[in-house]
Protein backbone atom coordinates (compact mmCIF):
# COMPACT_ATOMS: atom_id res chain seq x y z
CA UNK A 1 0.00 0.00 0.00
CA UNK A 2 0.99 3.65 -0.76
CA UNK A 3 1.14 5.79 2.45
CA UNK A 4 2.89 8.78 0.65
CA UNK A 5 -0.64 10.01 -0.87
CA UNK A 6 -2.44 11.34 2.17
CA UNK A 7 -5.98 10.93 0.87
CA UNK A 8 -6.00 7.42 -0.41
CA UNK A 9 -6.55 5.38 3.11
CA UNK A 10 -9.98 4.56 2.82
CA UNK A 11 -11.89 4.69 6.84
CA UNK A 12 -14.60 3.84 8.03
CA UNK A 13 -17.65 6.26 6.57
CA UNK A 14 -18.92 9.53 9.03
CA UNK A 15 -21.67 7.38 10.08
CA UNK A 16 -19.34 4.57 11.03
CA UNK A 17 -17.30 6.30 13.60
CA UNK A 18 -17.55 5.11 17.04
CA UNK A 19 -18.27 7.93 19.46
CA UNK A 20 -15.41 9.21 21.68
CA UNK A 21 -17.00 7.66 24.35
CA UNK A 22 -16.19 4.34 23.45
CA UNK A 23 -14.27 3.07 26.25
CA UNK A 24 -14.18 -0.67 25.69
CA UNK A 25 -14.61 -3.55 23.12
CA UNK A 26 -15.29 -7.19 23.89
CA UNK A 27 -15.13 -10.19 21.41
CA UNK A 28 -16.83 -13.38 20.20
CA UNK A 29 -15.29 -15.80 18.06
CA UNK A 30 -17.42 -17.72 15.27
CA UNK A 31 -15.67 -20.79 14.27
CA UNK A 32 -16.28 -23.80 11.77
CA UNK A 33 -15.23 -25.36 8.74
CA UNK A 34 -15.41 -24.27 5.46
CA UNK A 35 -18.93 -23.01 3.64
CA UNK A 36 -20.63 -23.57 7.22
CA UNK A 37 -21.83 -19.72 7.46
CA UNK A 38 -19.31 -17.68 9.08
CA UNK A 39 -19.12 -14.64 6.83
CA UNK A 40 -22.97 -14.63 6.20
CA UNK A 41 -23.19 -14.58 10.04
CA UNK A 42 -20.83 -12.09 10.67
CA UNK A 43 -22.64 -10.09 7.90
CA UNK A 44 -25.70 -10.36 9.28
CA UNK A 45 -25.55 -9.05 12.61
CA UNK A 46 -22.48 -6.46 11.57
CA UNK A 47 -23.32 -2.72 11.58
CA UNK A 48 -20.47 -2.10 9.46
CA UNK A 49 -19.62 -3.81 6.14
CA UNK A 50 -17.78 -6.64 7.13
CA UNK A 51 -13.78 -6.11 7.21
CA UNK A 52 -11.07 -8.29 6.84
CA UNK A 53 -8.00 -8.53 9.20
CA UNK A 54 -4.92 -10.81 8.63
CA UNK A 55 -1.97 -12.15 10.26
CA UNK A 56 1.70 -12.98 8.99
CA UNK A 57 2.84 -16.26 10.51
CA UNK A 58 5.83 -18.65 9.64
CA UNK A 59 5.92 -21.89 9.70
CA UNK A 60 9.57 -24.00 10.40
CA UNK A 61 10.24 -26.95 10.27
CA UNK A 62 12.08 -27.99 14.14
CA UNK A 63 12.22 -31.98 13.05
CA UNK A 64 16.05 -31.91 14.00
CA UNK A 65 17.78 -29.36 16.05
CA UNK A 66 20.53 -29.25 13.56
CA UNK A 67 18.30 -27.14 10.85
CA UNK A 68 17.15 -24.32 14.03
CA UNK A 69 17.34 -20.66 12.51
CA UNK A 70 17.99 -22.17 8.55
CA UNK A 71 15.19 -23.94 8.04
CA UNK A 72 13.32 -22.55 4.93
CA UNK A 73 10.62 -20.83 6.60
CA UNK A 74 7.11 -20.51 4.74
CA UNK A 75 5.17 -17.32 5.50
CA UNK A 76 1.18 -18.24 5.66
CA UNK A 77 -1.28 -15.60 5.97
CA UNK A 78 -4.26 -16.33 7.95
CA UNK A 79 -7.19 -14.08 7.21
CA UNK A 80 -9.97 -12.98 9.27
CA UNK A 81 -13.76 -11.64 8.93
CA UNK A 82 -15.03 -9.31 11.32
CA UNK A 83 -17.83 -7.04 12.29
CA UNK A 84 -18.89 -4.86 14.87
CA UNK A 85 -22.25 -3.84 16.86
CA UNK A 86 -22.62 -0.88 18.70
CA UNK A 87 -23.42 -2.08 22.57
CA UNK A 88 -23.59 1.54 24.36
CA UNK A 89 -22.00 4.51 24.05
CA UNK A 90 -19.52 3.05 26.14
CA UNK A 91 -19.01 -0.66 24.50
CA UNK A 92 -18.48 -1.89 21.56
CA UNK A 93 -18.94 -5.74 20.51
CA UNK A 94 -16.76 -6.94 17.69
CA UNK A 95 -17.23 -10.65 15.75
CA UNK A 96 -14.55 -12.76 14.53
CA UNK A 97 -15.23 -15.67 11.85
CA UNK A 98 -12.54 -17.61 11.27
CA UNK A 99 -11.76 -19.37 7.90
CA UNK A 100 -8.96 -21.57 6.68
CA UNK A 101 -7.51 -24.31 8.36
CA UNK A 102 -8.09 -24.65 12.19
CA UNK A 103 -4.51 -24.68 13.81
CA UNK A 104 -4.02 -21.36 12.37
CA UNK A 105 -7.06 -19.69 15.18
CA UNK A 106 -5.30 -20.92 18.46
CA UNK A 107 -1.76 -19.62 16.89
CA UNK A 108 -3.28 -16.15 16.15
CA UNK A 109 -2.36 -14.76 20.06
CA UNK A 110 -5.14 -12.67 21.26
CA UNK A 111 -7.73 -14.29 18.87
CA UNK A 112 -9.16 -16.38 21.50
CA UNK A 113 -7.63 -15.03 25.07
CA UNK A 114 -9.78 -12.92 26.24
CA UNK A 115 -13.01 -13.57 23.71
CA UNK A 116 -16.29 -13.42 26.15
CA UNK A 117 -17.09 -16.67 24.37
CA UNK A 118 -17.44 -18.76 21.27
CA UNK A 119 -20.12 -19.68 18.45
CA UNK A 120 -19.24 -23.16 17.08
CA UNK A 121 -21.29 -23.44 13.68
CA UNK A 122 -22.05 -26.94 12.10
CA UNK A 123 -23.16 -28.63 9.19
CA UNK A 124 -25.08 -31.83 9.52
CA UNK A 125 -23.70 -32.37 6.03
CA UNK A 126 -19.93 -32.48 7.75
CA UNK A 127 -20.26 -32.63 11.41
CA UNK A 128 -16.99 -33.78 11.92
CA UNK A 129 -15.19 -31.26 10.40
CA UNK A 130 -15.93 -28.78 13.74
CA UNK A 131 -14.76 -31.79 15.95
CA UNK A 132 -11.34 -30.74 16.63
CA UNK A 133 -11.94 -27.21 17.03
CA UNK A 134 -14.24 -27.94 19.96
CA UNK A 135 -11.63 -30.23 21.29
CA UNK A 136 -9.51 -26.87 21.23
CA UNK A 137 -11.95 -24.98 22.95
CA UNK A 138 -12.67 -27.11 25.65
CA UNK A 139 -8.83 -27.47 26.02
CA UNK A 140 -8.16 -23.67 27.07
CA UNK A 141 -11.07 -23.16 28.82
CA UNK A 142 -13.09 -20.94 26.16
CA UNK A 143 -17.02 -21.38 26.83
CA UNK A 144 -19.21 -22.26 23.41
CA UNK A 145 -22.55 -22.74 22.52
CA UNK A 146 -23.18 -25.35 19.24
CA UNK A 147 -25.26 -23.45 16.56
CA UNK A 148 -26.72 -26.02 13.82
CA UNK A 149 -26.35 -24.13 10.12
CA UNK A 150 -29.76 -25.61 8.77
CA UNK A 151 -28.90 -26.27 5.04
CA UNK A 152 -31.37 -27.22 2.68
CA UNK A 153 -29.93 -30.64 2.10
CA UNK A 154 -28.52 -31.46 5.56
CA UNK A 155 -29.53 -34.55 7.52
CA UNK A 156 -32.05 -33.68 10.25
CA UNK A 157 -30.83 -35.21 13.27
CA UNK A 158 -33.54 -34.39 16.66
CA UNK A 159 -31.25 -32.23 19.23
CA UNK A 160 -30.96 -35.03 21.59
CA UNK A 161 -29.04 -37.33 19.23
CA UNK A 162 -26.50 -34.12 18.27
CA UNK A 163 -25.93 -33.41 21.42
CA UNK A 164 -24.64 -37.13 22.32
CA UNK A 165 -22.55 -37.45 18.76
CA UNK A 166 -21.25 -33.65 19.84
CA UNK A 167 -20.47 -35.33 23.48
CA UNK A 168 -21.68 -32.46 24.82
CA UNK A 169 -22.79 -31.87 28.64
CA UNK A 170 -26.29 -30.99 29.10
CA UNK A 171 -25.43 -27.39 29.89
CA UNK A 172 -23.88 -26.50 26.39
CA UNK A 173 -26.97 -24.81 24.52
CA UNK A 174 -27.31 -26.58 20.83
CA UNK A 175 -29.58 -24.65 19.16
CA UNK A 176 -31.00 -24.30 14.79
CA UNK A 177 -30.37 -20.90 13.08
CA UNK A 178 -30.59 -19.66 9.40
CA UNK A 179 -27.49 -17.64 9.86
CA UNK A 180 -28.49 -15.45 6.35
CA UNK A 181 -31.21 -13.80 8.70
CA UNK A 182 -30.00 -11.09 10.83
CA UNK A 183 -32.99 -11.99 13.86
CA UNK A 184 -31.52 -16.20 13.55
CA UNK A 185 -28.16 -14.99 14.02
CA UNK A 186 -28.62 -12.39 16.82
CA UNK A 187 -30.62 -15.59 18.48
CA UNK A 188 -27.46 -17.33 18.42
CA UNK A 189 -24.81 -14.68 19.92
CA UNK A 190 -28.19 -13.96 22.63
CA UNK A 191 -28.09 -18.06 23.35
CA UNK A 192 -24.32 -17.90 23.98
CA UNK A 193 -24.58 -14.51 26.38
CA UNK A 194 -27.43 -16.27 28.25
CA UNK A 195 -25.20 -19.10 28.42
CA UNK A 196 -22.43 -17.02 29.31
CA UNK A 197 -24.58 -15.56 31.97
CA UNK A 198 -25.79 -18.65 33.51
CA UNK A 199 -22.17 -19.45 34.21
CA UNK A 200 -20.86 -16.08 35.88
CA UNK A 201 -24.20 -16.87 38.19
CA UNK A 202 -22.72 -20.27 39.08
CA UNK A 203 -19.60 -19.44 39.27
CA UNK A 204 -18.23 -22.48 37.01
CA UNK A 205 -17.21 -23.36 33.94
CA UNK A 206 -17.53 -27.24 34.11
CA UNK B 1 -28.84 -42.90 10.29
CA UNK B 2 -26.39 -41.88 13.05
CA UNK B 3 -24.46 -38.92 13.06
CA UNK B 4 -20.29 -39.31 13.46
CA UNK B 5 -18.91 -38.94 17.42
CA UNK B 6 -16.79 -36.82 18.77
CA UNK B 7 -15.25 -37.43 22.20
CA UNK B 8 -14.82 -34.14 24.46
CA UNK B 9 -11.78 -32.52 25.83
CA UNK B 10 -11.45 -31.44 29.24
CA UNK B 11 -9.29 -28.11 30.00
CA UNK B 12 -5.40 -28.91 29.29
CA UNK B 13 -3.27 -29.24 32.52
CA UNK B 14 -1.95 -26.42 33.68
CA UNK B 15 -4.15 -24.12 31.09
CA UNK B 16 -5.98 -21.64 33.40
CA UNK B 17 -9.73 -21.04 32.10
CA UNK B 18 -8.74 -17.36 31.55
CA UNK B 19 -6.63 -15.04 29.28
CA UNK B 20 -3.34 -15.92 30.37
CA UNK B 21 0.20 -15.73 28.79
CA UNK B 22 -0.14 -16.05 24.70
CA UNK B 23 -0.56 -19.95 24.65
CA UNK B 24 2.14 -20.81 22.17
CA UNK B 25 1.19 -24.58 20.65
CA UNK B 26 3.07 -26.74 18.21
CA UNK B 27 1.80 -28.12 15.37
CA UNK B 28 -0.60 -31.53 16.18
CA UNK B 29 -1.19 -34.75 14.71
CA UNK B 30 2.43 -35.30 14.67
CA UNK B 31 3.21 -32.94 12.48
CA UNK B 32 6.28 -31.40 13.13
CA UNK B 33 6.67 -27.62 12.78
CA UNK B 34 6.15 -24.99 15.03
CA UNK B 35 4.49 -21.80 13.72
CA UNK B 36 4.78 -17.92 15.38
CA UNK B 37 3.78 -15.07 14.43
CA UNK B 38 6.53 -12.58 13.23
CA UNK B 39 7.90 -10.48 15.96
CA UNK B 40 8.12 -6.85 15.63
CA UNK B 41 11.58 -5.03 16.01
CA UNK B 42 13.24 -6.68 18.87
CA UNK B 43 10.00 -8.38 19.81
CA UNK B 44 9.40 -4.93 21.73
CA UNK B 45 5.57 -4.79 21.84
CA UNK B 46 3.32 -3.39 23.74
CA UNK B 47 0.16 -5.92 25.00
CA UNK B 48 -2.39 -4.94 22.02
CA UNK B 49 -5.46 -6.84 21.28
CA UNK B 50 -7.39 -7.24 18.19
CA UNK B 51 -10.05 -5.43 19.69
CA UNK B 52 -8.39 -2.63 21.85
CA UNK B 53 -9.38 0.71 20.88
CA UNK B 54 -6.69 3.21 19.84
CA UNK B 55 -7.62 6.78 19.13
CA UNK B 56 -5.11 10.00 18.04
CA UNK B 57 -4.43 12.12 20.78
CA UNK B 58 -4.54 15.04 18.53
CA UNK B 59 -6.18 15.07 14.40
CA UNK B 60 -3.06 15.95 12.99
CA UNK B 61 0.05 13.96 12.60
CA UNK B 62 3.17 15.63 13.70
CA UNK B 63 5.64 16.60 10.52
CA UNK B 64 7.82 13.38 12.12
CA UNK B 65 4.77 11.09 11.40
CA UNK B 66 6.02 8.65 8.80
CA UNK B 67 3.41 7.90 6.22
CA UNK B 68 2.15 4.84 7.85
CA UNK B 69 2.38 6.56 11.09
CA UNK B 70 0.49 9.24 9.33
CA UNK B 71 -2.06 7.73 7.81
CA UNK B 72 -2.74 5.49 11.30
CA UNK B 73 -3.63 8.86 13.07
CA UNK B 74 -5.83 9.95 10.04
CA UNK B 75 -7.61 6.69 10.49
CA UNK B 76 -7.81 7.19 14.58
CA UNK B 77 -9.57 10.37 14.90
CA UNK B 78 -12.52 8.68 16.31
CA UNK B 79 -11.80 5.26 18.45
CA UNK B 80 -11.34 2.64 16.10
CA UNK B 81 -10.09 -0.98 16.99
CA UNK B 82 -6.73 -2.77 15.97
CA UNK B 83 -8.50 -4.88 13.71
CA UNK B 84 -10.08 -1.98 11.81
CA UNK B 85 -6.66 -0.41 11.70
CA UNK B 86 -5.41 -3.73 9.70
CA UNK B 87 -8.16 -3.88 7.60
CA UNK B 88 -7.95 -0.33 6.82
CA UNK B 89 -4.02 -0.34 5.89
CA UNK B 90 -3.78 -3.40 4.66
CA UNK B 91 -1.26 -4.24 7.31
CA UNK B 92 -0.78 -7.61 9.11
CA UNK B 93 -2.02 -7.51 12.87
CA UNK B 94 1.30 -7.57 14.17
CA UNK B 95 2.57 -4.76 11.91
CA UNK B 96 0.38 -2.73 13.19
CA UNK B 97 0.89 -3.73 16.84
CA UNK B 98 4.28 -2.12 15.89
CA UNK B 99 3.01 0.80 14.63
CA UNK B 100 0.66 1.21 17.76
CA UNK B 101 4.01 0.56 20.04
CA UNK B 102 5.93 3.41 18.51
CA UNK B 103 2.81 6.01 18.43
CA UNK B 104 2.18 5.26 21.89
CA UNK B 105 5.98 5.68 23.34
CA UNK B 106 5.44 8.60 20.82
CA UNK B 107 2.04 9.31 22.85
CA UNK B 108 0.28 10.33 20.11
CA UNK B 109 -2.01 7.83 20.40
CA UNK B 110 -4.57 6.54 23.43
CA UNK B 111 -4.74 2.56 23.70
CA UNK B 112 -8.07 1.92 25.44
CA UNK B 113 -7.84 -1.71 26.76
CA UNK B 114 -10.70 -4.55 25.52
CA UNK B 115 -12.28 -6.10 28.54
CA UNK B 116 -11.40 -9.52 28.30
CA UNK B 117 -12.96 -13.30 30.01
CA UNK B 118 -12.65 -13.53 33.72
CA UNK B 119 -12.70 -16.87 35.56
CA UNK B 120 -15.69 -15.16 37.19
CA UNK B 121 -17.18 -13.05 34.38
CA UNK B 122 -18.66 -9.98 34.92
CA UNK B 123 -22.29 -10.45 34.78
CA UNK B 124 -23.29 -6.38 34.59
CA UNK B 125 -20.81 -6.35 31.01
CA UNK B 126 -23.01 -9.67 29.82
CA UNK B 127 -26.35 -8.04 30.81
CA UNK B 128 -24.88 -4.74 28.97
CA UNK B 129 -24.39 -6.94 26.27
CA UNK B 130 -27.52 -8.50 26.00
CA UNK B 131 -29.34 -5.68 26.05
CA UNK B 132 -27.40 -4.20 23.13
CA UNK B 133 -28.30 -7.17 20.97
CA UNK B 134 -32.17 -7.14 21.47
CA UNK B 135 -32.21 -3.93 20.05
CA UNK B 136 -30.65 -5.09 16.61
N1 LIG C 1 -29.46 -22.52 2.98
C1 LIG C 1 -28.58 -21.84 3.72
N2 LIG C 1 -27.46 -21.37 3.13
C2 LIG C 1 -26.57 -20.70 3.87
C3 LIG C 1 -26.77 -20.48 5.24
N3 LIG C 1 -25.72 -19.81 5.73
C4 LIG C 1 -24.87 -19.62 4.73
N4 LIG C 1 -25.37 -20.13 3.58
C5 LIG C 1 -24.71 -20.12 2.29
O1 LIG C 1 -23.58 -20.95 2.35
C6 LIG C 1 -22.47 -20.40 1.64
C7 LIG C 1 -21.21 -20.33 2.49
O2 LIG C 1 -21.39 -19.39 3.54
P1 LIG C 1 -20.17 -18.54 4.12
O3 LIG C 1 -20.75 -17.60 5.11
O4 LIG C 1 -19.34 -17.96 3.05
O5 LIG C 1 -19.33 -19.67 4.87
P2 LIG C 1 -17.93 -19.57 5.63
O6 LIG C 1 -16.94 -20.28 4.78
O7 LIG C 1 -18.16 -20.30 6.92
O8 LIG C 1 -17.59 -18.13 5.85
C8 LIG C 1 -22.95 -19.03 1.15
O9 LIG C 1 -23.30 -19.18 -0.20
C9 LIG C 1 -24.15 -18.74 2.00
O10 LIG C 1 -25.10 -17.96 1.30
C10 LIG C 1 -27.99 -20.97 5.83
O11 LIG C 1 -28.26 -20.81 7.01
N5 LIG C 1 -28.85 -21.65 5.02
MG1 LIG D 1 -15.88 -17.11 5.14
Amino acid sequence: MDFNGSDTIPGPRAEDQLPHTAQSAVKIVIVGGFGVGKTTMVGSVSEIKPLTTEETMTQAGIGVDDNYGSASKTATTVAMDFGRIRITDELVLYLFGTPGQERFWFLWNGLFEGALGAVVLVDTRRLEVSFDVMGRLEERGVPFVVAVNSFPDAPRYPLADLRTALDLSEMIPIVECDVRRRASSRDVLMTLMRFLHSLAMTGSLA
Amino acid sequence: MTPPQRQRRTPAQGTPAQPAAPARKEGEGGNPERLYVVAGPDGERADIDLVTLIVARSPDPPPSATPEQAALLRLCVAPLSVAEVSAYLSLPFSVVTVLITELLTAELVQARSPIVRKALPDRSLLEAVMHGLQRL
